[in-house]
């Protein structure tokens, strides 16, 4: 449903602009019952090419390995069997939103529906097409992770694909778009200054960082998430909230609650990718020991109480 | 002797989610429809044992078109159990954020599910085909193309105040975590503004509280006839429910019911007369649900698969009202709030019909965006948006009730040292699409369907099709 907002357009026109027809789609298309039935089986049976096959939502196995917690209407067959025939037809194979990708939100809490992405379950490539699924192309199912993906991810990849010089060395080690993937949501946060000094939030709607305390995981998620904007004007951090991580494998299944950070003796335990422990806990007790009284103020209100000072600049 | 056939139709496009309908059919009509939810999802399962703060981040994601809706009834039941308080901004911001929602569903449903039918070659030799195929065309449609964009920017309004939508966690139980300073109220202004603008012009061709003020069948029908029949989306659509009696198609339960929203629509439940709604009244029975179990009040239910259950048909529970299949949504929202026009178009029905819905939608559309205009007046940049709990360790049972765009929706919340002990949710299209009961009673749209025709030949038919997305279903929802 994130897609159909696609820069403010609509999916359908934003698509249409790099030649991309929607064959069929759930929520769009005129046709229903028989006629979407036809168009399916004509896929499979090599009457239409499909130069693309999206999936959201996650292939579910169950009860039994039987898939009849998800019938496809009309069909009396599981989603999972027309999946993978489809799958084998197309030319390109895309996992749209947590669930394709790597079983996401249903494959929480025990799984109680046997809940796969196409290429991955979680972490491994246990998927409901296999580890070695690869589409027409060549090319693994490409995973555009996110809960909910933004819609700019969706047009922009399937736009990337229909120019077709879209090669392996494009996709991160689990799949992912590098265009979005080699970008941490935390890149481009409007509290970065609150980051820079450990001046962090305690109470929702506070101003300052949301990983010391709220369980902000913004600095391990992978995602341009804050060098755009979502609906025009937002993001999860700006809008005061912490990110959850949601373009990655398991991020369903933290081991506390979502809006807590985890800590070791004070520590958070999930720190920012890449960066050494011992620093991290060096500079933290460094940045907020020079902490100004500005940035600790506006940290723990939900509106500026002291702005930048105001003073001439400097001339040498 | 007249036969009857069977016919089992899916999938239904422009459905939130899975739907199957199973019509047995005799002397050209819907004689018996049974209502089929072919997906189980599981996240009453998946919320057992977690943090309590964490059906925040669960309950959303049932579903990408009422994301809001589960928000903000997973945050009412937390408030209840945690004690929380909310101060009159984060009311305020809720309110807009959700009625945001709920506008944009209504348009979604009234732009991209519902008109696109009209302009289907079957319709070709109607007066209006060619106006609708114009206006109405999935995804060609001149309105669509037009309304699209309109609503792309109107979800503007998500972006300001909750980050994005879907799924977003600014709704909290003390209020919201986003402070709106004097220029995002402006901005928010600014939005509302430019979304009244094409209501006004593309949709209703008239002012919104000119259709707001619409109050009996009446007026409704002087309004149709003071211009032409394209202008304005919602007059061909009156135009083309007239000449294919939309107004007689598809009847629903005499009982409709609504928990009320935003203070501003009164809760109730309507059957010609009004009496309270009492949640207390509420059930949920599995006689025709893969479920085990028999009928449970919501705070003693369980959600237990039993995926080869005899006679079950459906992977949705049928909830009852003091025992009663009602119908939800804005139709029933406007009904028990007294809208004269709404309660004049069920009156002569007895029911909801495929109008009634529809017009009931636009009508809440027409009376939403001026309440919104207020809100936003009201927010006070500066004063507090949340207040956080004092204490976090939840513990007790609680509801939270909510008017998504598609009806009311409820969580059945039990805590026990701040884990989720128990968390039961009742859609609205779990309301309205529930499979028979124990008693053989059928749900709302199974009533709803019998009688609908059903001409020679065809497979999905187009009067059933009306009749299902009147509706408004969300089948994702439903089978959480």
């Amino acid at each position: 449903m994130s897609a159909l907002a696609a820069d403010d357009l609509g999916m359908v026109k934003a698509l249409g602009r790099f030649g991309i027809r929607l064959l069929w789609h759930p929520s769009l298309s005129e046709e229903s019952g028989r006629e979407a039935i036809a168009i399916l089986d004509d896929v499979v049976a090599g009457r239409i090419a499909l130069d693309c096959l999206c999936v959201e939502g996650s292939v579910l196995d169950g009860p039994d390995g039987t898939g009849r917690f998800q019938m496809l209407s009309g069909t009396g067959r599981a989603m999972k069997d027309w999946v993978a025939a489809l799958a084998v037809k197309a030319r390109h194979v895309v996992a749209i939103g947590s669930c394709a990708t790597f079983g996401g939100l249903p494959a929480g809490g025990g799984n109680p529906t046997g809940a796969r992405g196409l290429q991955y379950a979680g972490w491994d490539m246990g998927g409901a097409l296999g580890k070695d699924f690869r589409s027409g192309s060549g090319l693994p199912v490409i995973n555009i992770s996110g809960c909910a993906p933004h819609p700019g991810w969706v047009v922009e990849t399937l736009a990337a694909l229909s120019l077709g010089d879209f090669g392996p060395e494009r996709l991160d080690a689990l799949g992912r778009p590098r265009a979005i993937a080699d970008h941490l949501a935390h890149h481009g946060c409007s509290r970065n200054e609150f980051y820079e000094f450990k001046a962090s939030a305690v109470r929702p709607s506070d101003r300052g960082c949301l990983m010391e305390n709220l369980g902000c995981r913004a600095t391990q998620a992978p995602g341009d998430c804050n060098m755009r904007r979502w609906n025009g004007f937002g993001s999860c951090t700006d809008a005061g909230y912490t990110c959850i991580n949601c373009t990655s494998p398991g991020f369903e299944s933290p081991p506390g609650p979502f809006q807590e950070t985890a800590k070791v003796a004070g520590i958070p335990i999930g720190l920012p990718l890449d960066m050494p422990k011992a620093w991290f806990v060096a500079l933290a007790a460094l940045s907020k020991s020079a902490t100004p009284q500005r940035v600790r103020t506006n940290a723990h209100a939900d509106h500026v109480l002291i702005p930048p000072a105001r003073r001439p600049t400097k001339t040498p | 002797m007249t036969q009857t056939t069977r016919l089992i139709v899916g999938p239904f496009n422009r459905v939130e989610g899975d739907l199957e309908v199973t019509l047995d059919i005799r002397d050209g009509a819907v004689a018996k429809a049974c209502v089929n939810a072919p997906l189980y999802r599981g996240f009453e399962q998946i919320l057992r044992g977690r943090p309590a703060s964490d059906a925040l981040v669960i309950a959303p994601r049932i579903c990408g078109i009422c994301s809001v809706s589960q928000s903000v009834a997973a945050a009412r039941a937390l408030a209840l159990v945690c004690g929380a308080d909310m101060p009159a901004n984060g009311r305020l911001a809720s309110d807009i954020i959700l009625a945001c929602e709920n506008a944009a569903d209504h348009l979604t449903h009234f732009v991209l599910f519902f008109t696109p039918d009209f302009a289907r070659a079957c319709y070709a030799g109607h007066s209006w085909h060619a106006a609708a195929q114009r206006r109405f065309a999935a995804n060609e449609g001149q309105s669509t193309r037009a309304l699209l964009p309109a609503r792309a920017r109107f979800l503007h309004l998500m972006g300001v105040l909750a980050g994005k939508w879907p799924h977003s966690l600014a709704l909290q139980p003390g209020g919201v975590t986003k402070a709106i300073d004097p220029a995002e109220r402006v901005r928010l202004l600014a939005i509302l503004a430019e979304f009244r603008e094409a209501l006004e012009t593309i949709v209703f061709a008239d002012s919104l509280e000119a259709v707001a003020a619409l109050n009996s069948v009446a007026a409704l029908d002087a309004w149709t006839d003071t211009a032409a029949p394209d202008h304005g989306d919602f007059r061909l659509f009156l135009h083309i429910a007239r000449d294919l009696g939309l107004d007689r198609m598809g009847r629903g339960p005499s009982v409709l019911a609504s928990s009320g929203s935003f203070g501003l629509f009164q809760s109730g439940v309507w059957d010609g007369r009004l009496a309270p709604f009492d949640p207390a009244g509420i059930t949920e029975d599995v006689a025709h649900a893969w479920m085990a179990g028999g009928i449970a009040a919501p705070f003693a239910g369980l959600t237990q698969p039993a995926p080869d259950k005899p006679d079950a048909y459906s992977w949705c529970k049928a909830p009852r009202l003091d025992g009663r299949v009602i119908e939800v949504g804005a139709l029933a929202r406007q009904v028990v709030d007294g809208h004269p026009l709404a309660r004049a178009l069920v009156a002569d029905t007895g029911g909801g019909s495929v109008q009634s819905r529809v017009v009931a939608r636009l009508l809440e559309l027409a009376r939403l965006i001026p309440a919104m205009e207020d809100w936003v007046q009201a927010l006070r940049p500066g004063e507090p948006f949340c207040l956080a709990p004092s204490e976090l360790v939840a513990e007790g049972s609680a509801i939270g009730l909510v008017e998504a765009a598609r009806g009311t929706l409820g969580h059945w919340l039990t805590a026990r040292d701040g884990r989720i002990g128990g968390y039961q949710i009742i859609a609205p299209t779990t309301w309205n699409f529930s499979p028979r009961d124990a008693a053989s009673m059928p749900g709302a749209l199974e009533q709803a369907l019998v009688g609908t025709p059903v001409q020679a030949g065809e497979t999905t038919p187009i009067a059933v099709q009306h009749v299902v997305r009147s509706f408004d279903p969300c089948m994702v929802c439903t089978v959480h």
